[in-house]
């Protein structure tokens, strides 16, 4: 296809492969970190507080691909010689779970203050009423704002390109170093991020369009 | 682990890291308006032009906000350069950027212009003006307005984002840092000191365009409210 | 003297449901009309139609020497020689008082800057807040935003005005300093045209008033008509003590 063996074709499908792979490490990364962000952006304890907005003020102002380099050579003085794959992993853990934190904790404020009240007043415990209470309500209002930014971990995967990840960006690169199609190799490689990515916004603009309906 | 820090590379390579930092502020400097018009050019195509304007703008904020921008950068870079276009890695990063930040630009605008109550535009067609004056004298101001905070927050993610620039050998801040890790073979310290200077620049940027935003909105400098 | 409105059995549909019914109403230059009814009886849509907010789909609409029923006039112009107050203001929050007065005399009529601002100046003393210029809407209570709204479309020397439900929004402590500077433009000669719920004001300042009832204008006479219905719907619009 446009001077593309099927070999070439399947190796931008394995880098996409690998794209996605690191997606879900990101995702899953960045809900494990970025809960307890999230948690302690809204807390009532100013030093937890603080120490959370510091990290996401630290995360959110380094660029993707130097925290990939600061993770990747961190990890090599550290004397592990692992996987780029782990590098990208724990940079993207840290860039998501910042992201993350604060998409949530805007959730988690979203709850009107009327709730925390009312449930107090039926003697609920402070966990039981953040679990019973505010919780099912905040996940309601997070449901899009979440789906909204796995495109954003997706498309920012693509940064793992500095480090030598083999994803589909990297695959794209290599592939046009060795046939001089940029066009059809990146395009081809712009439409798969594409069938990734269009999926989940318009599933997000769904959700929240029915939750402005609700 | 028994690591010995070493930032000696500070002193001969200080040159180059300012001169790096300085390339990235002026990257992100002149892609901000052009950016930022074609953004607005957009949000007001897709809301009031024609069906083929709005379809067209369509696709290409959905083409843009669902790829990632390695990709465009290494579409236009590399393609350019099949077809024999020479361009400067710095132009060629720019043009990038500003397509880029020009279609999260249009959704925000979109956002801002949506905003605004139906009677304001009433009111101005009442008082004889055009759908242009309309549009430039009463709407925009308040979109602009409206959404601005929203801009500076996009605006630093694509001085951010201009660090991938080293991709195509721009020689700005992270591409800099890897010419200096390549000589010295201290690249933890080195991306260590590019990441305590971005967020020097992010305070920085931050803060000059939230002055200007005073400068530009008398009336939030004076009242201090939101629209 | 030929009338500055004329409707001629106006119709006007928003999709199946028929606002307007065959509205008749002739507006002479230099007086005061006031266009009363219950919600719902076409008042306020029979007064957007005058300059052009609304289409009509049946019937003769005149408008300072335009026919609105046959499309094809000047817009602008037509909004030039018609001002409108909207019961929601509609002041530009991004602009100062002067500023919002200026826009349109600016952009439109292209007078120069100094010039905008002495018409601006004298429009504000005209109602009384020459002292506001150069505060933002927001600063100024809802009975000054409203004058501030009268000033502006005074600005563009309109030669009728039309008031929609100008003082509905205010809390009637405020309404009295609208009214009064409406009061005062009508002894002054302005063509006016006033969708209303004061009644007493109505009575008192209009030369002629509109009973509006099912779309059409269902009686039509002076002042005192208020005090003497003839139809038993008027009897039971002004009995309801509105």
């Amino acid at each position: 296809m446009l001077g593309l063996s099927p070999e070439h074709l399947l190796f931008l499908l394995r880098g996409a492969g690998w794209t996605i792979v690191l997606s879900l490490l990101g995702f899953v990364g960045g809900t494990i970190v970025g809960l307890p962000v999230a948690l302690c952006r809204s807390s009532k304890m100013r030093s937890l507080r603080v120490v959370s907005s510091a990290y996401v003020q630290l995360v959110q102002g380094i660029p993707l691909p130097v925290i990939m380099f600061v993770v990747y050579f961190g990890l090599s003085i550290g004397g592990y010689e692992l996987p780029a794959l782990v590098a990208a992993g724990i940079a993207m853990t840290a860039y998501s779970s910042a992201y993350l934190g604060e998409i949530w904790k805007g959730c988690i404020e979203a709850v009107p203050k009327t709730q925390w009240e009312a449930a107090e007043c039926l003697a609920l415990t402070p966990v039981q009423r953040f679990v019973d209470v505010i919780l099912p309500q905040a996940v309601r209002i997070a449901i899009p704002p979440t789906v909204g930014f796995l495109v954003q971990i997706v498309k920012n995967t693509s940064y793992s390109v500095v480090i030598g990840f083999f994803d589909l960006t990297y695959s794209a690169k290599v592939l046009n170093n060795s046939t001089f199609k940029p066009f059809t190799v990146f395009t081809i490689a712009a439409l798969l991020y594409f069938v990734i990515c269009y999926p989940l916004s318009v599933l997000s603009r769904r959700y929240e369009r029915k939750l402005k309906r609700a | 682990m028994n690591y010995e820090f070493d930032f000696s590379f500070l002193g001969e390579y200080g040159q180059d890291l300012w001169d790096g930092t300085l390339l990235t502020l002026w990257m992100t400097a002149v892609s901000i308006i052009p950016g930022f018009v074609v953004g607005t050019a957009c949000a007001v195509g897709r809301l009031y032009g024609p069906p083929w304007v709005r379809k067209a703008a369509t696709v290409y904020v959905e083409a843009i906000r669902n790829t990632p921008l390695v990709i465009q950068v290494f579409w236009l870079f590399f393609g350019l350069a099949v077809l024999s276009v020479r361009i400067d890695a710095f132009y060629a990063a720019v043009i990038a950027l500003v397509i880029n930040v020009g279609a999260y630009t249009a959704e925000i605008m979109r956002a801002g212009f949506e905003s605004i109550p139906k009677g304001q535009i009433e009111a101005a067609s009442c008082l004889a003006l055009s759908r242009w004056q309309s549009l430039l004298y009463v709407q925009l101001p308040q979109a602009v307005e409206r959404v601005y905070p929203a801009l500076v927050s996009q605006f630093i993610l694509m001085m951010l984002a201009t660090s991938i620039m080293s991709q195509i050998s721009a020689p700005e801040l992270t591409g800099v840092a890897y010419q200096i890790q390549a000589f010295t073979f201290r690249g933890f310290e080195v991306y260590l000191v590019i990441a305590v200077i971005y967020l020097a620049v992010v305070t920085l940027l931050r803060a000059i365009l939230t002055g200007l935003g005073k400068v530009i909105f008398p009336r939030r400098r004076r009242l201090g409210t939101p629209l | 003297m030929e009338p500055i409105v004329r409707f001629k059995d106006v119709r006007k549909s928003f999709g199946t449901l028929e606002v307007l019914k065959g509205v008749t109403l002739d507006i002479m230059p230099g007086t005061v009309t006031a266009l009363i009814g219950r919600s719902g009886s076409g008042k306020s849509t029979a007064l957007r139609c005058i300059n052009a907010l609304e289409q009509i789909n049946g019937g003769e609409l005149h408008v300072c020497g335009r026919a609105l029923h046959n499309g094809g006039f000047d817009l602008r112009a037509l909004r030039q020689d018609v001002g409108i107050v909207f019961q929601s203001y509609n002041l530009f929050p991004h602009l100062t008082v002067a500023q919002n007065i200026m826009l349109a005399p600016r952009r439109v009529k292209k007078i120069g800057k100094d010039e905008a601002r002495a018409l601006a100046e004298e429009v504000l003393s005209q109602v009384g807040l020459l002292e506001k210029a150069d505060n933002y809407p927001e600063q100024l209570s809802g009975g000054q935003q409203q004058r501030v709204a009268i000033a502006r479309s005074l600005a563009m020397k309109p030669k009728l005005m039309l008031f929609d439900e100008v003082t509905s929004a205010l809390d009637p402590e405020l309404t009295g300093e609208v009214l009064k500077v409406i009061e005062k433009l009508a002894e002054s000669g302005m063509t006016m045209v006033l969708v209303t719920h004061e009644m007493n004001f109505a009575e008192r300042v209009a030369d002629q008033i509109a009973f509006m009832h099912h779309g059409t204008v269902w009686e039509l006479g002076s002042g005192e008509m208020l005090r003497a219905p003839k139809t038993p719907e008027l009897q039971q619009f002004v009995g309801s003590g509105l």
